[in-house]
């Protein structure tokens, strides 16, 4: 296996650059922090404001993760392993928040309850847009699950809600602590939800200092602090996710588990399920269409519009392209040529995806402004920006669809006499296409939604419909700002159907 | 190369190409604006303008201190021709590094003394006066604050509200410094910690008060007009207290533009700034939905705003007002 990876120095090649730039914005983090010197740097991270913001933050997550998994793992069940009436259209419904961008969540509802503001809301808002993330893993792992090892349970003698605590649960492990893990990321990067109920964060706090005073050496520190807050979560996620193996080991395939029956908790079960969807569908769906009716024909200036519309078409379209391109190198070793140098490349590749945009972009912009000037405020360094912040979602996808490609057809191309790289293209790439479309959906999605990277590091004259919102609803022009929040949602749906149904395959439904 | 790289390689050089062609189209064509205005002000002043010359106008938004800040770290090589703020500032920063360009008389003539730096690098083009908007249902006139300084006393605890990352309150931060020292604006920036509701922009603020969230907000005048001027919808349970008498409370701020000294564009640039605080950008101000105050010699303001002469504004450089000095300041005090 390693003579035929050291006869591809050329993909690995390409991989160590990928990752080596994608260890920049850490490497920056310590590197000015270095070069702040300990005397400033602990006068500006040992402060009672740094101290009030590690509390919100802390708070926050410790909130709403758990709220987030009590309430996705509920839906889940419901909608998968009982007779839940529609169940196909909640499952739907548990997915679709995530076609809303979670500042626009917030608008909807600052807009619905002005008042709203704080932890409470913080919260609120938070299990609501991004439950799906911990709904999608959890309702794809429990349609996988073999239902033998329930009946052993229940043939055991334990009652239901125990067959589910003691032989459910510990299965949907992995699931969960990967979802979690990835919301609690989100709870640390997210910038537009917080700044509009008054909830001052880690990222609102570095974009105040970045007004304030651009790269000064109190964002740097804010971000470093950030940073730890990241791989803190990171570490705390490997930890927890443990090493168990929950793969089933035997021969035939599993049987389709029997949906339990609801009986007279059906009506219970609906109630919350049309809760849920009332309040993260709803609302927002409400409140647009309201500011939509109000501002009528007049808040849709068609140039300008359709100028953020063309802008964040192109940026998403770009973005999505250049970081599947990059990606795939690494997709391509991870899975036919595992080795320890792959996993260390891996790990680089993946961590970058959990810093916030806000760190990666006030690191663009220093490096950019005091070494690679020509490079800075160009699209150049916005999309180097982007194909880090979602790099690790272009190899998920990858990954998966690499993975599904038969490596014999490979070595078949090369005994036939093509070159390794050309025999990769012409079978595996191929039959991985689909995976790099999803890819490039997928990036192209959080491109869309992408606020503060954008923000700060956007070339003169480009204005995407995330930044054209933003400045709209911060003059609380809320009516003027619908139209772009409209065109989010749309450009975002089918973008979710793929994320869907792409977790309906992974799961073989 | 084998030919997927190839490939791979033309598609990347591809998206290379025209994304290094983005910003090269927008710079050969007229002056690259940072503006710090209001996004909507900056555009009518740009579009007027362009109608006017024929010269195009890219504007860039964001805040005053961000560009301040970036133009010095960007130097020579700064993609900006002219710099457009809400406050002075963020001039006297950049004017501290030595990047403006001076401005022409013609330019310098149109606007008197105390609206602009004795040195004429850059020049006042609006102004707005910074005033207590309250809950009138819930504040009697007798019980507002004489003075700015009276917010610091613990009675105001969790009655009033500011916007502390914005330009805008930095800028009143800084002329209290100017006005009364580094000791008193310790002090001040202390108890507001304490007492202040912070929230994100004077108009979030405003609309807080007058949703009954907060008792008062330290804010410009203008947000009221034009929200009056709209619907009325977040400003009709309030009113206006001007503190006059020299107060640091009723500082007068003072929007600037200046001419970079890196600028390739630079005629082009004096003749945005000359055309601003000339009739026509002036104008803009008399007549549109801004309600900022002209500062152009015999140029009248919006009719609705109480006169310029009447707030009774306390006297102060804009030259003077340091912005490094105050970020640090309220950094210190948490406020950041």
């Amino acid at each position: 296996m390693s003579a035929f990876r050291l006869r591809h120095p050329l993909v690995t090649t390409i991989a160590l650059v990928v990752a080596l730039v994608s260890l920049v914005p850490l490497g920056f983090v310590v590197v000015v922090t270095l070069q702040t010197g300990w005397e400033t740097a602990s006068a500006l991270v040992f402060r009672g404001r740094v101290a009030e913001l590690l509390v919100n933050t802390a708070l926050l997550e410790l909130v709403t993760v758990p709220i987030t998994i009590v309430l996705a793992v509920t839906l889940a069940w419901l909608t998968e392993r009982t007779d839940l009436f529609a169940a196909r259209v909640w499952a739907w419904l548990a997915v679709a928040p995530l076609a809303v961008p979670a500042f626009v969540h917030s608008y909807a509802w600052i807009s619905l309850v002005p008042g709203l503001k704080g932890l409470g809301g913080g919260v609120l808002i938070s299990v609501l847009a991004y439950f799906p993330f911990l709904y999608l893993p959890v309702a794809a792992q429990l349609r996988r699950l073999d239902p033998s090892i329930e009946e052993a349970a229940a043939s055991l003698g334990l009652s239901p809600v125990r067959v589910f605590l003691r032989a459910v649960l510990p299965q949907l492990r992995l699931a969960i602590c990967g979802g979690s893990l990835l919301v609690g990321l989100h709870l640390l990067a997210e910038y537009g939800l917080y700044v509009m109920i008054r909830f001052d964060t880690f990222s609102t706090a570095i974009v105040d200092q970045f007004q304030s005073a651009f790269n000064g050496p109190a964002a740097n520190m804010l971000a470093g602090v950030l940073v730890l807050c990241c791989l803190g979560l990171l570490a705390l996620e490997a930890a927890l996710r443990g090493g168990e193996r929950y793969a089933r080991v035997g021969s035939g395939a599993p049987r389709v588990a029997v949906r339990r029956r609801l009986g007279r908790w059906m009506i219970p079960a609906l109630l919350l399920n049309l809760a849920v969807a009332a309040l993260s569908i709803g609302v927002p769906f409400v409140t647009l269409s309201r500011w939509l009716w109000l501002g009528g024909l007049a808040i849709w200036p068609a140039d300008e519009v359709g100028f953020a519309f063309g802008q964040t078409m192109l940026l998403a379209v770009g973005g999505g392209l250049l970081t599947t391109l990059v990606a795939i190198p690494m997709a391509w070793l991870s899975v036919r040529a595992p080795s320890r140098l792959q996993r260390v490349l891996e790990a680089c590749h993946s961590y970058v995806g959990s810093l916030p945009g806000v760190v990666v972009a006030l690191a663009l912009v220093t490096i950019t402004v005091r070494l690679f000037l020509p490079l800075y405020q160009t699209f150049v360094t916005l999309l180097v920006a982007y194909a880090l912040l979602f790099l690790p979602r272009a190899l998920v996808a990858l990954r998966a669809s690499i993975a599904q490609a038969p490596v014999e057809l490979e070595r078949a191309a090369m005994a036939l006499g093509r070159r390794p790289v050309v025999a990769v293209r012409q079978t595996t790439m191929r039959l991985a296409a689909p995976g790099a479309a999803a890819a490039t959906a997928l990036v192209a999605l959080g491109i869309t939604n992408e606020l503060t990277a954008t923000l700060m590091l956007s070339p003169n004259g480009v204005e995407t419909l995330a930044t054209k919102f933003w400045s709209l609803t911060s003059e609380i022009d809320y009516v003027a700002a619908a139209p772009y929040a409209l065109m989010m949602v749309l450009l975002s749906l089918p973008l979710t159907l793929v994320l869907h149904r792409q977790s309906g395959r992974a799961s073989g439904a | 190369m084998s030919a997927s790289l190839r490939r791979a390689g033309t598609v990347g050089l591809v998206v290379l190409a025209w994304a290094a062609a983005g910003p090269a189209s927008a710079e050969s064509a007229g002056i690259v604006v940072y503006n710090a205005q209001h996004e909507s002000l900056g555009k009518e002043w740009a579009a007027a303008f362009t109608k006017e010359t024929g010269i195009p106008v890219t504007l860039r938004k964001g805040s005053d201190m961000e560009f301040a800040n970036q133009i010095v770290q960007e130097g020579a090589a700064s993609p900006a021709d002219v710099f457009l703020t809400e406050n002075s500032p963020a001039m006297a920063l950049v004017d501290a590094a030595g990047l403006f360009e001076p401005l022409a008389k013609e330019t310098l003539d149109q606007v008197p003394d105390n609206f602009r730096p004795s040195n004429g690098h850059w020049v006042g083009v609006a102004a707005r006066s910074t005033v207590f908007v309250y809950d009138k249902t819930k504040l009697a006139e007798d019980a507002l604050p004489k003075s700015m300084l009276d917010l610091a006393d613990p009675s105001w605890k969790g009655r009033w509200a500011a916007s502390p990352a914005g330009a805008d309150f930095q800028a009143i931060v800084s002329a209290l410094l100017a006005l009364k020292g580094d000791a008193a604006t310790k002090d001040f920036l202390a108890a507001m910690k304490q007492n202040v509701t912070p929230y994100k922009g004077n108009s979030t603020a405003m609309k807080a008060v007058n949703a009954g969230e907060i008792e008062g907000a330290l804010i410009y005048h203008y947000y009221y007009f034009g929200d009056q001027a709209k619907t009325g919808e977040n400003s009709k349970n309030i009113a206006l207290h001007y503190f006059k008498n020299e107060d640091p409370g009723a500082f007068v701020s003072i929007s600037g533009a200046g001419v970079l000294a890196s600028s390739p564009h630079k005629a082009d640039a004096q003749a945005f700034v000359k055309w601003l605080t000339g009739k026509g950008g002036q104008a803009i101000l008399r007549d549109g939905t801004s309600f900022e105050y002209a500062v152009g010699k015999d140029d009248a303001s919006n009719k609705a705003l109480v006169p310029l002469a009447e707030l009774g504004y306390p006297k102060v450089d804009p030259q003077s007002l340091n912005s490094k000095a105050v970020t640090d300041m309220m950094t210190e005090a948490g406020l950041l």
